[in-house]
């Protein structure tokens, strides 16, 4: 909480929404709720988390419909329009980039493709990636802070030191040194689907060690709890424990951590491919167009700008929510 | 004391050696599936089998896996022979082999690349933690202020932005439209520290505005919390100076946790700062591990990639030793 000495609202604001309403019948008031309810009814009054939502769900309609919409947007995400190129200096005509009626975001140099169709495919890669790579750094790192905080002993000695080994491994190196290692066609893949599993592995793979941290000292304080205590008097198997007992007291740090973990990623794959290794040409991805536009960005601003505020935009929507999310559950966090 | 940092020295040691066998096992195996030899990446275009094999002999590459692991490991310790039929070549301590593609040794080029990174990673701390920690202390004293919801808002805006994006965004508006600055050129601290600082100013900068708003935000949060401990209301109930109280009993146990984030950061930094180094054509570690990387170049991946590992351990010990020094309880866990 955020009290000042003499700041007594802070509190009533805080529980507030726990307390009966006193115009409600009292059958109605008694009505149990869970931690993730209260802090749903707590984010929906969180003004700006909620504009942060629209845009989040807007992005990721955008990034899962990106295949139907993408094609009707100024020709489609790979159609070159030489016309629109200057010859000599290989720039887009006109101003800002050729930003005209039909290609709204402009066209790239060189080649003079719509940008708009290449920022909503580049939304589809980044969504998909960071979503997917959220997902399995969450599951690792359930998995490993459960083994560690719940079993203890040797178990909590090996995984503690993978997690050392993990925290301490140059991601970037060894993501790029991977992507460029495999070779372009392998285990029956095309490249692009290739590479996105490439990246899902090596950003997901290596954030596990710091969530499996947090996991294991929640697990280690939940453990001594009396309910556990309670639950295996009335003779419940360690995996009833462990599933039903302490798993959903990890929803709430899964869910703040989670959400903040995606906008993270999204500017891990947007690294990778600005490095050259994330999504591989010519499909497009917001890393790769921003590393395109440095070879000419002073005199072609706006093709640096275009997906370098895609990224933004996203990137803040999502750390909006997620600092909201984070407020619900916690609100001593306060911001 | 003693008996805790001889087990933390322990776990860095075989945290090291993991990351170095992880490593020797990915850039061995991988070319290797893919169907690449090692030999044929040093003599580029050579076909002549003798000439692939004298290579094979001088790179050690004959020996089967571990026992190549096992020379490069000893090369850390004392200097290495290097039997090329009739010539032996001496690689002097630390020998970290010889470069696949032009036979320079690792240990020199790392020497070379390295004064770059250290000045990034020098310059931008000091940048990043002096305005992140007095925006979040300035943040949490005026909580729901104005000043507090802005310097915020930019805050989230800076962490949301990709370091990349940034500095190609300050070089175009600093060097390009305005001429603030002339154009980026790595000149060494001891040739012309002012032109050294100059040209590093943007590099700082982009790399500080990531870290110090991540900082505020920390800094901002913790000091919330703390604020609300029990012993910031017993010293303010004995009649300290609030500039005490925030100064000598909130700040500790804040500067403690920053300091911890601190190290990890810095030593991160050390292992290269790949994004802004590509960025700015600043050729340091980070720049020498990509180019390796994109020219196969095993032993020279293999000395950055450890000694950026190296780095990140070695700032955990410290950080920890800081932290046994300053908090008893932590010895005797």
């Amino acid at each position: 909480m955020t009290t000042l000495p003499g700041d007594a609202s802070a509190l009533q604001d805080d529980f507030g929404d726990l307390a009966p309403d006193p115009g409600t019948p009292a059958a109605k008031a008694i009505e149990g709720r869970s931690l993730t309810q209260i802090a749903w009814t707590r984010l929906k009054r969180d003004k700006v988390a909620m504009v942060a939502m629209c845009v989040v769900v807007f992005m990721c309609l955008l990034g899962a419909t990106a295949s139907l919409i993408a094609p009707h947007l100024g020709g489609g995400p790979n159609l070159p329009h030489t016309l629109l190129i200057d010859g000599d200096t290989s720039l887009p005509k006109g101003s800002a980039g050729g930003m005209d009626s039909a290609h709204w975001l402009g066209v790239d140099p060189t080649f003079g493709r719509d940008l708009a169709a290449r920022v909503v495919k580049g939304a589809q890669w980044s969504l998909l990636i960071s979503f997917a790579a959220t997902a399995l750094t969450v599951i690792l790192g359930l998995v490993a802070g459960l083994l560690a905080g719940y079993f203890g002993g040797w178990v909590d000695g090996i995984v503690n030191w993978l997690m050392a080994v993990f925290l301490a491994f140059p991601v970037v190196l060894f993501g790029i040194a991977l992507a460029s290692g495999v070779p372009p066609h392998a285990f029956g893949f095309s490249y692009v689907w290739l590479r996105v599993t490439l990246l899902i592995i090596v950003i997901g793979g290596f954030g596990w060690a710091y969530f499996g941290r947090i996991v294991r000292g929640q697990v280690l304080t939940l453990r001594e709890k009396e309910f556990v205590d309670a639950s295996r008097s009335l003779g419940a198997g360690e995996l009833r424990i462990v599933f039903r007992e302490i798993m959903p007291n990890l929803i709430a740090p899964t869910l703040v951590f989670a959400s903040l973990a995606i906008p993270a990623n999204i500017l891990a794959e947007a690294a990778f491919s600005f490095l050259g290794v994330g999504i591989p040409l010519p499909e497009p991805s917001w890393g790769g167009m921003l590393n395109d536009s440095l070879s000419q960005y002073q005199y072609d601003p706006a093709y640096l700008f275009v997906p370098g505020l895609a990224i933004f935009v996203t990137v803040l929507a999502f750390n909006l929510f997620g600092d909201g999310v984070r407020d619900a559950f916690d609100p001593k966090a306060g911001r | 004391m003693i008996t805790f940092l001889i087990r933390r020295l322990i776990q860095a040691v075989t945290v090291l050696l993991a990351v170095s066998i992880i490593t020797f096992g990915l850039f061995f195996l991988v070319p290797k599936l893919a169907g690449a030899d090692p030999a044929t990446l040093f003599a580029g275009k050579v076909t002549n089998p003798d000439a692939l094999n004298g290579i094979r002999i001088k790179l050690g590459l004959n020996h089967p896996l571990w026992r190549q692991y096992w020379d490069f490991i000893g090369g850390f310790f004392h200097s290495r022979q290097f039997d090329n039929g009739p010539d032996k070549t001496t690689c002097p301590w630390p020998c970290l082999g010889y470069s696949f593609r032009n036979d320079q040794s690792v240990s020199t080029l790392i020497a070379d690349r390295f004064p770059i990174t250290l000045s990034l990673a020098i310059g931008a701390p000091i940048l990043w933690l002096s305005v992140g920690v007095l925006v979040g202390r300035t943040s949490a004293l005026r909580p729901r202020s104005f000043a507090d919801r802005s310097s915020m808002l930019v805050a989230l805006a800076a962490v949301s932005l990709p370091v990349y994006f940034t500095a190609a965004v300050l070089r175009l508006f600093v060097v390009f439209t305005w001429h603030w600055l002339p154009d980026i050129t790595y000149v060494g601290f001891t040739k012309d520290p002012v032109l050294w600082g100059k040209n590093l100013l943007l590099p700082w900068i982009s790399l500080a505005a990531l870290y110090a708003a991540s900082y505020a935000r920390f800094t901002r949060g913790s000091m919330l919390e703390v604020l609300n401990e029990d012993y910031i209301r017993t010293a303010r109930a004995k009649g300290l100076r609030e500039r005490t109280v925030i100064n000598r009993h909130a700040m500790r146990p804040v500067g403690t946790l920053i300091i911890t984030l601190f190290g990890m950061d810095v030593g991160q930094l050390m292992g290269g700062a790949i994004l802004t180094e590509s960025v700015f054509g600043l050729p340091g570690l980070g720049k020498l591990g990509v180019d390796a990387i994109a020219a196969h170049d095993l032993p020279i991946i293999m000395g950055v990639t450890i000694l950026a590992a190296f780095f990140i351990v070695a700032a955990n010990i410290v950080v920890d030793m800081f932290y046994a020094v300053i908090d008893p309880r932590v010895r005797l866990s």
